[in-house]
């Protein structure tokens, strides 16, 4: 884990080298403002409830995802009201806090079995863009450890067009349905919530 | 730390020697702490902003002070009353935050000394501060409603700090017949948790949808709007015939005489404006003001609120107070647990720029309020804000936030409602772990 004392020392630093009028001028830290999602998101974002982690995201991701969300492009039941309250600065702020907090795998029930023909599943269908079992996160979002849930939630959205997703993600999903049937979508969701 | 005395000395070592029994913590008191800070109050508030504090700067000495051994959060508590959780799931002790080195001592404060920096308990005992943060929610307007007080709420609860009377409530419409009235009194504003009254109709309807189908809530409120009205009255057309002849829910607002007037608890009898009401099971929440502790201390206006600075939350009152969640104004921020969680991590990082003799950073706030209208269907209102330091306020950002959309469709309000229990686990967690 990113130790507190990483993050506080360059803001720190930071702060006191600004003169007091423009400690203003430079707005909410990203702390303070990382501070504001972890009612939702989890401590330090990592979520112990069905909202997914969002520690460890790529500032990229982070960003890209905040800004989908701000113009609509990706449906949300309340990111899209939340989204509009921050500047891109914030956003940028944002994203360079999360993308240093090392993700914790949720604690969570799955199944074993499931999980362990997803864990197959997931080699041969997903591992090429979302490496080490999922873990890697330069290819989209950390996937291991996520609420399933909320990776069920995510995997309808892909179906309904409710969120854009790469072509190929949705070539692979296809040919895995055709060939395992519906039943290999959770088999992998089981294997991403068995990495805690 | 000039006034820190011998006794004080005891205090912190015995503190410490607590402490270390449960998690061995890292609190660095072999020298002299940086500062000391007292929290009053362990609920949402004085926890938050006492975890954050060790947090952000393992330098400072953090004692809580809080009478009750576990928290009750009332959000979700009206979950425990429809019996889709028991009183236990929204239940959460200290051991979260001794392990961040936060020194807890079960004891009601009686006084704060803010010219002396010193904090009185129950127990005769007197805590030094460089720096106190209150956080004691809510206490009643008793005598408003003629016939309700605190004796009689043990009968006919309020319901409105989550714990025993949550329990009471819950058996007693267990113990209910089929057909019997529930009647709901909701205050007048301002009031803790704006769209609660309405989330418990909503699942006690449900509770008696399934067990008591015959039965009827009655909500006789002082106002003629509440929070989420248009979301919630969709809700119950769709789910408990609301309108109908035999809607499950009524409500009777201001305009309809909705105001209750006075409570015989012996008839189980409950008079509005215009009609009195023989109940089966009656809920009255009282109007309410600042917690007791913030009278005493005297940091409340005339109309019984703390005025702060709503970007450090110190007290407008006596400097090296803070005061913060419910008992604080700090509008235009809704009386919620999201709220007091996060004004309790902007007061924290005040403070300890404070304590470090840098000036306080720039706040960042949010709020949004998940409600349980029924099975799978939950719905939400939401908001950024930013500080307005010119007006002292913390003023919606124009464009973000608002409520769930009328034409959300069954499956987001279904997923409203698996967020709500998400973002339930998570600020707990963010309080007490
Ligand atoms: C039915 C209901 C549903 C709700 N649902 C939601 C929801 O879904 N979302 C949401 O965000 N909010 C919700 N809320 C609101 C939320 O519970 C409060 O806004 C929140 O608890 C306020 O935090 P606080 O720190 O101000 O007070 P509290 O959490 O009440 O904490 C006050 C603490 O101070 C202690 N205390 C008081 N006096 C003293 C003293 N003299 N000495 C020492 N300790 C003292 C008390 O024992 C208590 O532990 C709901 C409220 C109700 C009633």
């Amino acid at each position: 884990m990113v130790s507190k004392k990483t993050i506080l020392t360059p803001l720190l630093a930071a702060g006191a080298l600004l003169a007091s009028s423009s400690v203003f001028a430079a707005g909410p830290t990203a702390e303070t403002l990382a501070g504001t999602c972890s009612a939702c998101h989890g401590y330090q974002g990592n979520s112990v409830g069905i909202m997914p982690s969002i520690a460890g995201s790529t500032a990229e991701y982070f960003t890209d995802t905040m800004k989908a969300f701000k113009s609509g492009e990706r449906k949300a039941t309340v990111m899209g009201r939340v989204a509009k309250g921050y500047s891109d600065e914030d956003i940028g702020k944002m994203a360079g806090y999360f993308s240093q907090q090392k993700p914790v795998g949720m604690k969570q029930s799955f199944d074993r079995t499931d999980a362990a023909l997803g864990k197959k599943l997931h080699d041969e269908y997903c591992e090429k863009c979302h490496e080490d079992g999922g873990r890697n996160n330069e290819e989209g979002p950390v996937l291991s450890g996520q609420s399933k849930l909320y990776l069920t939630y995510s995997m309808e959205d892909f179906k309904m067009s409710h969120r854009e997703g790469p072509k190929k993600m949705s070539k692979k999903v296809k040919s895995m349905v055709e060939k395992h049937g519906k039943g290999g979508v959770d088999a992998v969701l089981n294997y991403y919530a068995s990495q805690q | 730390m000039s006034n820190f005395n011998r006794r004080d000395f005891l205090k912190i070592s015995g503190g410490l020697a607590v402490g270390a029994t449960v998690v061995g913590c890292a609190t660095n008191l072999g020298g002299a702490a940086k500062a000391r800070v007292v929290v009053v109050g362990g609920g949402v508030g004085g926890a938050t902003a006492a975890k954050y504090l060790r947090m952000m700067d393992p330098a400072i000495h953090v004692t809580l002070i809080e009478p009750n051994k576990h928290y009750h959060t009332c959000f979700m508590s009206n979950e425990v009353l429809s019996g889709d959780r028991s009183i236990k799931d929204i239940e959460f002790g200290y051991a979260g935050l001794a392990g961040h080195g936060v020194n807890i001592v079960h004891d009601t404060v009686t006084g704060i000394d803010a010219e002396k920096r010193m904090v009185k308990t129950a127990d005769g005992d007197s805590f030094m501060y460089d720096r106190c943060i209150v956080s004691p929610g809510i206490s009643f307007t008793w005598g408003a409603i003629e016939g309700y007080d605190a004796k009689v709420a043990e009968k006919i609860p309020h319901a409105w700090k989550a714990g025993p009377q949550t329990v009471t409530l819950r058996k007693q419409l267990e113990a209910m017949r089929n057909g019997g009235t529930v009647v709901i009194a909701a205050p007048t504003n301002p009031f803790r948790c704006p769209p609660g009254p309405y989330e418990r109709a909503s699942l006690i309807a449900k509770y008696l949808k399934t067990h008591k189908p015959k039965s009827k809530i009655i909500i006789l409120d002082p106002k003629d709007k509440f929070a989420k009205k248009g979301l919630f009255t969709q809700g119950w057309k769709r789910l408990y015939g609301y309108g109908t002849d035999n809607s499950l829910i009524e409500w009777v607002g201001g305009a309809a005489g909705g105001k209750v007037e006075s409570v015989e608890a012996n008839n189980m009898v409950i008079n509005s404006q215009v009609e009195s009401i023989k109940a089966d099971v009656m809920n009255v929440i009282p109007p309410q003001k600042a917690g007791k502790i913030a009278f005493s201390a005297g940091l409340v206006n005339k109309k019984g609120w703390c005025p702060v600075d709503v970007a450090t939350f110190e007290s407008h009152i006596h400097k090296g107070v803070h005061v913060l969640g419910d008992a604080s104004i700090a509008t235009k921020m809704p009386k919620s647990g999201y709220s007091a969680n996060i004004q309790a991590k902007a007061c924290a990082s005040a403070i300890v720029a404070m304590l470090n003799e840098k000036e306080p950073g720039v706040p960042s706030y949010q709020n949004t309020c998940y409600s349980i209208v029924g099975e799978n269907y939950g719905i939400s209102v939401g908001m950024i804000y930013k500080y307005s330091k010119a007006k002292n306020l913390v003023t919606p950002i124009k464009g973000s936030g608002g409520v769930t959309p009328k034409d959300a469709s069954m499956e987001t309000l279904k997923r409203e409602a698996h967020y709500a229990h998400g973002w339930f686990d998570n600020i707990t967690h963010d309080i007490f772990g």
